[in-house]
């Protein structure tokens, strides 16, 4: 004890210098500094989106019917080259195939096709539209999964609405087929469906469009 | 005159607010951020309404360059610990008669971003550690029907991991027949649910719009 004194006594004589407490924090805002500026440039801040597709399943079976579907909704559209697209509605039959029927011009913006496929989905379009209207209002108060399924299940009930086949001709390219599948997306279409594109729906492109066929007939 | 004495200060600043606020930064950005890989080809997303973000594993992402080549990628380059890449790889190997010392292996887990070469240069691919060196031999992944390779690539992914995701990451000027055959590829190896990478691009429309 008596010790513990003693040193006390000791250390009170030595007088502590007085000293700011400053630190000088240039060297560290320095290296803060550039550590910052390196992850802002590394890093990839807008996280990558995804569009998902169902693609169907491959036909094997030379047999197979194809699903008969009514030719009064069904809407060809054919992606063109130099960013066009051409339309028809029905289908071409075979007698058809020696003066094949004429194809609509349109392109990928707002007054384009987006306006085309509205005009054909407007009823389905109105139909999700006010279900959003009743929750963004808070008329009707549901989850945002909930809300997802129940468009999904308005779109499954449509029967009115366009069933687009989508043909790429094969000078588009994977940006026109991102572009219409976004417009599918954005006008509400319930049913939609990348195919290939046939031989006559070539020609019919290739007419529109004013370049030399290469379109191979098949026999039949 | 007598002159005016100014106090004598020590020239500091106080710099603890700044380095607080540089530390938030600091901290925000390290969390937040991914790194921003080195694809080996520039790509140029195409634009879509989709707010979906992609998925950060069990995915395959299939990139297709401008100029029309192919390029794998698994898990955005972050392996996970199940360590998908060197087994893929040594079942790659297997089919193609080519044995992988452990070392190639390990080169190829730690491997970042996408590759896009053929199995034949597979090695000599792996051998070189210059990054200049090592473009000049990514030529593409095959998808000819004699020589096609990218059908097994993506057979032995989802044999390995079954929860696999196909990831399609086009530049919007790659022409179509490019993106048909490798749809028919994924489509032969029954892949009928894809993810189509796209940046987001809000489109907003109302009613009023379309009754005119």
């Amino acid at each position: 004890m008596a010790e513990i004194i003693q040193e006390e006594k000791a250390g009170a004589k030595k007088k502590a210098k007085k000293h700011a407490p400053h630190i000088d924090m240039t060297p560290m805002v320095d290296l803060m500094c550039l550590l910052i500026t390196f992850f802002m440039l590394t890093s990839a801040l807008n996280k990558p989106k995804i569009m998902e597709i169902v693609l169907p399943e491959k036909q094997t079976d030379p047999n197979a019917v194809p699903p008969k579907i009514a030719a009064s909704r069904t809407m060809n559209i054919l992606l063109g080259p130099d960013n066009k697209i051409y339309w028809y509605t029905g289908n071409v039959k075979p007698e058809e195939y020696t003066s094949l029927p004429p194809v609509t011009e349109t392109d990928y913006s707002p007054s384009g096709i987006r306006t085309l496929l509205l005009e054909r989905n407007r009823a389905l379009f109105k139909k999700i539209d006010n279900y959003k209207n009743l929750v963004i209002t808070g008329k009707l108060v549901i989850s945002q999964d909930s809300l997802n399924g129940s468009i999904r299940q308005l779109k499954k009930d449509d029967d009115t609405g366009p069933i687009v086949l989508i043909k790429a001709y094969k000078k588009a390219n994977y940006g026109n087929v991102v572009d219409i599948f976004d417009e599918m997306n954005i006008c509400g279409v319930a049913h939609y469906m990348l195919v290939d594109i046939t031989w006559y729906e070539e020609k019919m492109v290739e007419t529109a469009a004013g370049i030399p066929s290469t379109a191979v007939v098949a026999k039949k | 005159m007598p002159k005016i004495k100014l106090p004598t200060k020590s020239p500091h600043i106080d710099m603890t607010p700044m380095v607080d606020l540089f530390s938030v930064v600091l901290m925000f950005l390290m969390l937040t951020a991914t790194m921003s890989q080195n694809e080996p080809a520039i790509v140029d997303t195409p634009s879509s309404i989709s707010e979906k973000p992609s998925p950060n594993f069990n995915t395959m992402t299939l990139l297709l360059s401008k100029d029309d080549r192919v390029f794998l990628n698994f898990d955005n380059g972050e392996d996970t610990t199940l360590k998908f890449r060197p087994k893929i790889l040594t079942e790659m190997g297997k089919r193609y008669n080519i044995e992988f010392t452990e070392t190639e292996l390990k080169e190829f887990e730690k491997f970042p971003s996408s590759m896009g070469v053929p199995m034949s240069k597979m090695k000599d691919f792996l051998a070189i550690k210059d990054a200049k060196a090592r473009a000049v031999l990514e030529t593409g992944i095959p998808i000819d029907s004699l020589d096609n390779q990218l059908a097994d690539w993506i057979l032995f992914t989802r044999q390995i991991n079954p929860n696999v995701q196909a990831c399609i990451k086009g530049d919007s000027k790659t022409s179509y027949p490019i993106v048909k055959k490798v749809l028919d590829i994924m489509q032969e190896k029954n892949v009928k649910q894809f993810n189509l990478v796209t940046n987001l691009d809000a489109v907003k429309i109302n009613l009023a719009e379309i009754q005119k």
